[in-house]
């Protein structure tokens, strides 16, 4: 038979097929790693308006997260404080400080300060607060330590696999509802499994997975 | 030693008595040489008159058909007559009807390989085919019908792959089965077609006088030399492609009667899914091969090598699967009957004399009453005739699908939730276009691909005996 195609071409199988693996792997990777919300939405930190510190409020001072954020145990929707709680104790303290110019002007104009939302649900989401709150979820499991952030970013992912993990195994991760705002509270894997358990029975914990438990 | 030898030539073998001579499969006594010319040279020649325009056609209703799954993606599924209750209609009509062409494919090229039916050879390649453009055109409908169509990959439910989502497909789902379903026959039958396809790739490319027809047949002949070692590793592979395929003609339809016998819904689930459904894919697969081959062997000249015999054969297994399947409409009924299940019995009450009546009268008649034909032996070797009853099965087939998916669903268990099933155009569309798709590529296959097994044939006709006065390596050139 004579020579359709010149001799270096039997290498070509070869170089193809090992080619297209890494190039297939690389992109396998790149999906993994940069389509994810590990990587899109974990680290989001915008400028807030206001250069408001969580680490100054909730972890110095020992403001409960509840006393701004004051709806999350009755509503599905947790809310950012108007401004007129802020003025609760700033219209004594720091009452001429600069950095607070914008919090006494929108307390006087009665127009919201426009804080940055942060941790969004998508809209085909259906996520409430209160049951999750008062179902012993902490709030540091979604929103991770806040109280050491100056300011605030994603720390979670808060992806579908994320709430799964979760609504999977309920028992790994429920407290009692009094400490749900201790964001510092730690436990042995032991007492975790005993108390979960104990929680997930007496409360006859239901953490459906069907579809339309979120997606209605 | 010798004296031996002188023994056995003195022994004189007297020829077979005249009656159990067979019938040649190749006419006029063709020679090795013609079959290769004339085969190559539909691949070769100049192009046909007829294919032009043949080929326009079909390439315009394929793009209409991307226009209206365009259309469809953009707008959403509302586009189609589908709706509550009948959320599946002519998109899982469609797919169930292409799906179950390609089966006559993998029958002539596996099962009948393995029962060594030697008339296969003739037809098998373009059975194939034949197969592989159908699952193509029946892929695209379930994937369609999800309206959004990245849902089918990216959240992993239908491939299975670790994501952010946390899902895994439902392995308990025959819609699942039937992705794995389709997926290896699809992938069996094209390396099958392939692997048959490498000794006439290289015959093409020994033929070629052009550098560029040469380098590209060269490439898919994989260095093919025609070697001992060759045909030994070849024929080897043939059969091992062979039995693996033999279980997909069963398997395959199988799977896809599950999508509707694993249900609840009267009318779908019936044990009897299974044979039924492969019957009805055989049966509608052999229609399809005779409706492009009788078209073909007069177009191409092709009358010594697809034979009236061969019409023939496939007409017998139209008249054995046609009856199978007239039989199962029959148990059907019988068993809403005998089952007592008032649901089921309305059901096919309902079939027969309901809204759809129409839908069913016409499957009977295509799929029950016209196979019958063929018990005459004129009737099944008139080459005009068959084609005719082969549109009809084709017809049939199709709306057998229909009658068992619409009329099951579009009236279950609550009055309170029937509706009536209408198509819009983008429906009729869609499903003409898919013949679009489907007659652009047979037309390519056979203006660049041999549309019968050269290599094949040659070995299934007297002088491939060396034995045979004009067969083996006489004159001593070889």
């Amino acid at each position: 038979m004579s020579d359709v195609f010149p001799k270096w071409t039997n290498r070509l199988p070869l170089l193809v097929i090992v080619g297209v693996s890494l190039a297939g792997t690389a992109a396998m990777a790149g999906v993994w790693y940069y389509l994810t919300p590990k990587y899109t939405r974990v680290g989001y930190q915008p400028k807030q308006p206001v250069a408001f510190s969580h680490a100054i409020h909730a972890d110095q001072l020992g403001l409960d997260c509840r006393y701004c954020h004051s709806t999350v145990e009755k509503s599905a929707h947790s809310n950012v404080p108007a401004t007129s709680t802020c003025m609760n104790c700033h219209n004594q303290v720091l009452k001429e400080d600069p950095k607070l110019a914008l919090v006494r002007e929108s307390f006087e104009s009665g127009k919201p300060i426009p804080w940055v939302w942060i941790h969004k649900t998508p809209d085909y989401v259906y996520f409430n607060h209160s049951v999750h709150v008062n179902r012993g979820v902490s709030c540091v499991h979604c929103h991770g330590r806040i109280d050491k952030m100056d300011e605030v970013y994603h720390a979670k992912p808060l992806s579908m696999a994320f709430c799964l993990d979760c609504h999977r195994e309920p028992e790994k991760f429920l407290r009692d509802p009094k400490l749900v705002t201790d964001l510092k509270y730690t436990v042995t894997a032991e007492k975790q499994e005993l108390d979960g358990k104990k929680f997930v029975h007496d409360w006859k914990v239901n953490s459906s997975q069907a579809c339309s438990t979120c997606h209605r | 030693m010798s004296a031996e030898t002188s023994t056995l030539s003195a022994v004189k073998i007297a020829p077979p008595p005249k009656e159990l001579e067979r019938e040649p499969l190749v006419l006029k006594n063709r020679s090795i040489g013609w079959i290769s010319d004339h085969i190559a040279g539909i691949c070769e020649g100049k192009t046909p008159k007829w294919w032009w325009p043949a080929f326009l056609i079909s390439a315009t209703v394929l793009l209409m058909m991307a226009g209206m799954i365009t259309y469809l993606i953009s707008t959403g599924i509302g586009v189609w007559g589908l709706n509550q209750p009948a959320g599946w209609a002519w998109d899982i009509t469609n797919f169930v009807f292409w799906i179950g062409i390609g089966h006559a494919g993998t029958l002539i090229s596996a099962i009948l390989f393995l029962l060594r039916q030697k008339w296969r050879t003739s037809i098998n390649r373009s059975a194939e085919a034949m197969t592989l453009f159908a699952v193509a055109c029946a892929g695209i409908f379930p994937l369609i019908h999800t309206g959004r169509v990245w849902f089918a990959v990216y959240p992993g439910y239908m491939v299975p792959f670790p994501n952010a989502n946390g899902i895994w497909p439902q392995f308990r789902s025959p819609l699942l089965w039937d992705v794995f379903a389709v997926s290896t026959y699809g992938t069996v039958s094209l390396l099958f077609w392939y692997t048959g396809l490498i000794p006439d790739l290289a015959t093409l490319r020994d033929r070629a006088t052009n550098k560029i027809r040469k380098m590209i047949y060269s490439f898919g002949a994989l260095g093919w030399t025609g070697s001992n070692r060759h045909w030994s590793n070849y024929e080897k592979a043939y059969l091992i492609l062979a039995g693996l395929s033999t279980p997909l003609v069963l398997s395959v339809h199988s799977i896809v009667s599950f999508d509707f016998a694993v249900s609840v819904v009267p009318g779908w689930h019936t044990t009897i899914f299974p044979p039924y459904f492969v019957a009805g894919a055989i049966f509608s697969g052999f229609g399809m091969v005779l409706t492009l081959m009788i078209p073909l062997r007069s177009l191409c000249g092709l009358h010594d090598v697809i034979t009236v015999r061969h019409i023939e054969l496939m007409n017998k297994v139209i008249l054995a699967t046609g009856s199978i399947v007239g039989y199962a409409y029959g148990m059907e009924f019988f068993i809403a009957w005998y089952g007592g299940n008032p649901y089921e019995l309305y059901a096919f009450k309902n079939r027969a004399f309901g809204p759809y009546w129409w839908a069913y009268w016409t499957m009977i008649s295509c799929n029950v009453i016209s196979p019958q034909f063929f018990w005459f032996k004129k009737l099944r070797t008139g080459v005009a005739f068959t084609f005719i009853i082969s549109i009809f099965v084709n017809i049939g087939m199709w709306f057998e699908r229909f009658v068992i998916i619409v009329t099951s669903i579009h009236r279950d268990y609550l009055p309170s939730a029937w509706g009536y099933f209408r198509p819009t155009y983008v429906d009729v569309l869609t499903f003409v276009g898919s013949f679009g798709l489907f007659c652009t590529l047979f037309l390519l296959f056979m203006r660049f691909l041999p549309v019968i097994a050269i290599a094949e044939v040659k070995g299934v006709t007297p002088q491939a005996d060396p034995h045979h006065p004009l067969g083996g390596a006489k004159g001593g050139d070889h």
